[in-house]
C-alpha cells in the first residue's frame, strides 16, 4: 500500500432542494465531510440507509457535485468536471449493464469511447472476462445472466479501463446471503491482485469489517470514526459506533477517578467499573461504559487482578448453536448480555449449567471496556 | 406467473362455492362476450367476404373473385387517392416522430418553467372531439390564408400525430432506468455520445411503435382530412365516401379490405414492439 492519497474530501457539504423547494426546506445529505484515502486501499462507507454514503460517492465520481468544499483525486481538484473526464469507475448496486449489448460490448464500452485500438480492446475484454471467470460469456445478453454474473460483469466493466479508484454502491446489495459472502471474498482478493483503490458503500457492518483496510462510519451527512476493522470494533469513538458496529452493553455513570487512560466510572451509584480511555475526563462527567458481549465470561468465583468482576443472577438463556447468550442482572438498573461461545459439545457440562435464576458473577477485563461521552 | 397461480385457486372456490347459480352465471358471461366479438366482427367479416364476391351486387354471392381487386388497381381515380394517402402518412409520420420524440425528451428529462401546464395540454388533441380540432384547423388556414391540399392535410395530420407519438415514447423513456445513462458517462461517454449510444437505442422500441401509430392513424383519418382537403388532394377514406355517395359496388368493399389489412398489420407491429419493452423490464428486475 503507497503512502500517496488516492482521493481526498476536503470539508463538502452537500445540500438537495427539500421536498417544499422553498429555501430553508433544503436537506443536508453530507455534512461537512473530510476523508483521506490512500492509494491501494480498500477503504469503506459504512453506515445506515440515507446517512449521505451514496451521495458522497457520487460527488467523487462527479455525478453530483459539492455545494462547499473540493475534492481531489491524485492532488488535482476535480470542481465541476463531467463524469466522463474523471478517471474513475463505478459499479452500480443494480448493475446497470446496457440491455441493448452483449457483455463483450458492454465491457468495451469505456475502451471504445477511449479510442483504444481494436485488437487492444479485444484483449483486454477477454482478459477482463477471465479475470471475473466468465470467459465464454461474452457474447451472452446481460438478462441472459444470473444476478451474480451481472455483478461480475458489472465489475469487469469498470475494471477493464484500470481505474486510479474504483467506486463500488453496495455492489453485492441485491445478492442472497451465500452468494454474498463468497462474492466478498472474491472481491477482496481482487483488489489486492489489480491494487487499484476501492471504496466501497455499504449499510452491512459485517461486510465492512470483512473486507476493508479502513472503515469510515457515517451517520446523519457526518463522519463520526475512521479507522481500521479493529480500531472501530475494539475502540469505538462514540456511542453510535460502538452500538451500529456489533452489539454493546451501555453501562452508564459518572466519572470517580482517572490515571493515564483508566478511569473508575461509578454506575448506578455502586457498581464501580474500570475502563479505558482516550480523552481526559472530569470527575463526575457523566459517561457510559461500552463493553462487547463476548468480552464478558461466565465464573462460579470472582476473578482477581485487572478485571472487573461483579455477582449477579441469570435472567435469560438462549442457545443459538455456536454460543449461549445470557443476561444477568447486577442490580435493579443494571444488566448485561453475555455471549459465550460453545466451547464444549455436551450441553450438560459446567459451562451451560447456570440456569436461570442462578447466582453467578461476571469478569471482563479492564480494558476491554470503553469509557464514551456522548 | 406465481401470482396468477396464487390467485387461481381462491378464483375456482368462488365458482365452486356459488355451485349452481356460479354455473348460470358463467354461462351468461361467456355468451356476453361471444356476443360482443360477434356485434364487433360480423359487420367485418361480411365486407371482407363479399370484396371477393365475384357479383357486380354486393348483397348476391356469385362465387369467389378477385375481380374487385383488379378493378381497384386499374381505377386511376383511386390509385392517385392511395398516393395522396401515402404521401401524406409518410410525411406526417416522419415530421410528427421527430417532433414528437424531442418533445418527449424534453418533457421527461428538463425541468422548465410551465412544464406542468404544457403537459397538460399535450393530450388536449386526444381528448377533445375530432370534429372541433377539423373546425379549427380549417379556420386556421383559412386565416392564414394558406390554400387547401395535400399541405395543409399534411400540417393538420401531424398536429394530432405528436401528441400520440409523445405519449408512446414518453412512457418509454420513463420506464427507462436513469442510472444506464449515469453508467455510460461514467465509462468516459460525453453528453452526445451517450445520447446516441445508449439513450437513443433504448428508445428506438418506443420510437417505432410511436411512428407506426401515426402512420395507421394519419392513413384511416376521415374528418380532419375531409375539413382540411383541397382539389385534387382526395385520400383513400375520402375517395371512399365520395364512391359511397353514389352507391356500395363491391370494389368499396375491396378497399376497404385492403385499408383494414394495413392497419391492422401495422397496430399489431406497433403492439409488439411496445410489449417487447414489457418484458425485457420484467428480465432486467
Ligand atoms: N437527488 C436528491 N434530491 C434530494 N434529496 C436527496 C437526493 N439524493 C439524496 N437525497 C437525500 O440525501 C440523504 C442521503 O442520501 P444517500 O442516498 O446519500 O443515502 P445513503 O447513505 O446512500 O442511503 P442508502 O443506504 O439508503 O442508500 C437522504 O436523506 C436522501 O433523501
Ligand atoms: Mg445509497
Amino acid at each position: 500500500m503507497g503512502e500517496s492519497i488516492a482521493v481526498e474530501v476536503r470539508s463538502v457539504t452537500k445540500r438537495f432542494p427539500g421536498p417544499g423547494s422553498r429555501p430553508g426546506s433544503e436537506v443536508v445529505a453530507v455534512d461537512n465531510v473530510t476523508l483521506q484515502i490512500l492509494d491501494g486501499e480498500f477503504f469503506s462507507l459504512l453506515g445506515p440507509s440515507g446517512c449521505g454514503k451514496t451521495t458522497t460517492l457520487r460527488m467523487i465520481a462527479g455525478f453530483e457535485h459539492p455545494t462547499s468544499g473540493e475534492i481531489y483525486i491524485h492532488g488535482k481538484p476535480m470542481g465541476l468536471t463531467p463524469p466522463y473526464q474523471r478517471n474513475t469507475n463505478m459499479v452500480f448496486q443494480n448493475y446497470a449493464l446496457f440491455p441493448h449489448m452483449t457483455v463483450a460490448r458492454n465491457v468495451a464500452f469505456g475502451l471504445e469511447m477511449r479510442k483504444v485500438p481494436k485488437e487492444e480492446i479485444e484483449r483486454r475484454v477477454q482478459e477482463a472476462l477471465a479475470m471475473v471467470r466468465l470467459d465464454g460469456f461474452g457474447s451472452r445478453r446481460p438478462n441472459q445472466l444470473s444476478g451474480g454474473q451481472q455483478q461480475r460483469i458489472a465489475l469487469a466493466r469498470a475494471l477493464v479501463n484500470r481505474p486510479e479508484v474504483l467506486l463500488l454502491d453496495e455492489p453485492l446489495g441485491a445478492l442472497d446471503l451465500k452468494l454474498r459472502k463468497e462474492m466478498q471474498l472474491e472481491l477482496k482478493t481482487l483488489q489486492r491482485e489489480v491494487g487499484i483503490t476501492f471504496i466501497y458503500v455499504t449499510h452491512d457492518q459485517e461486510e465492512a469489517l470483512t473486507m476493508s483496510d479502513r472503515i469510515a462510519v457515517m451517520h446523519q451527512g457526518r463522519i463520526l470514526q475512521v479507522g481500521t476493522p479493529t480500531e472501530i470494533y475494539e475502540r469505538p469513538s462514540c456511542r453510535f459506533v460502538a452500538d451500529f458496529i456489533g452489539e454493546t452493553n451501555f453501562l452508564e455513570g459518572t466519572v470517580q477517578e482517572q490515571e493515564e487512560s483508566r478511569v473508575t466510572v461509578l454506575v448506578d451509584g455502586l457498581l464501580p467499573v474500570i475502563a479505558e480511555t482516550d480523552h481526559r475526563l472530569p470527575r463526575g462527567a457523566r459517561v457510559s461504559v461500552a463493553v462487547r458481549p463476548e468480552k464478558i465470561r461466565l465464573v462460579p468465583e470472582p476473578v482477581p487482578g485487572e478485571h472487573n468482576t461483579f455477582e449477579g443472577r441469570v435472567e435469560q438463556v438462549v442457545y443459538v448453536g455456536t454460543a449461549t447468550l445470557f443476561r444477568v442482572r447486577l442490580s435493579p438498573n443494571v444488566s448485561l448480555a453475555i455471549r459465550e461461545q460453545n466451547i464444549i459439545s455436551t450441553p450438560d457440562s459446567r459451562a451451560y449449567s447456570w440456569g436461570v435464576g442462578g447466582q453467578v458473577h461476571v469478569a471482563w477485563l479492564y480494558d476491554a471496556g470503553r469509557v464514551l461521552t456522548d | 406467473m406465481s401470482a396468477r397461480a396464487a390467485g387461481a385457486p381462491s378464483l375456482q372456490g368462488v365458482a365452486r362455492c356459488g355451485s349452481r347459480l356460479g354455473r348460470i352465471m358463467r354461462l351468461m358471461f361467456t355468451a356476453n362476450g361471444l356476443m360482443s366479438y360477434l356485434f364487433l366482427y360480423a359487420p367485418i367479416l361480411v365486407l371482407v367476404i363479399f370484396s371477393f364476391n365475384a357479383s357486380r351486387f354486393v348483397t348476391d354471392w356469385a362465387g369467389f373473385s378477385l375481380r374487385w381487386y383488379a378493378k381497384l388497381f386499374d381505377d386511376a381515380a383511386m390509385m392517385a387517392a392511395l398516393k395522396n394517402s401515402l404521401i401524406v402518412a409518410f410525411a406526417s409520420t416522419l415530421v410528427s416522430t421527430l417532433f414528437g420524440t424531442m418533445t418527449a425528451l424534453a418533457m421527461e428529462r428538463y425541468e422548465f418553467f410551465g412544464k406542468l401546464g404544457l403537459d397538460a395540454l399535450l393530450y388536449l388533441p386526444i381528448i377533445i372531439p375530432e370534429i372541433s380540432m377539423a373546425v379549427m384547423l380549417l379556420l386556421f388556414f383559412i386565416l392564414a390564408r394558406i390554400p387547401l391540399g395535400i399541405t395543409t392535410i399534411i400540417i393538420s395530420h401531424i398536429a394530432f400525430n405528436i401528441s400520440f407519438v409523445t405519449v408512446v415514447v414518453r412512457a418509454r423513456l420513463a420506464g427507462m432506468d436513469r442510472q444506464l445513462e449515469e453508467a455510460a458517462q461514467d465509462l468516459y461517454a460525453n453528453e452526445l455520445k451517450t445520447f446516441w449510444r445508449v439513450t437513443l437505442p433504448l428508445m428506438m422500441p418506443g420510437i417505432l411503435a410511436g411512428a407506426l401509430m401515426a402512420f395507421t392513424l394519419s392513413l384511416d383519418d376521415f374528418v380532419i382530412t375531409f375539413f382540411t382537403a383541397g382539389v385534387g388532394s382526395t385520400t383513400l377514406p375520402l375517395r371512399i365516401y365520395s364512391m359511397v355517395k353514389l352507391g356500395i359496388t363491391p370494389e368499396i368493399n375491396a378497399v376497404s379490405t385492403v385499408l383494414i389489412a394495413a392497419s391492422m398489420t401495422l397496430v399489431l407491429f406497433s403492439l409488439l414492439l411496445q410489449r417487447e419493452r414489457r418484458t425485457e423490464k420484467v428480465r432486467n428486475i
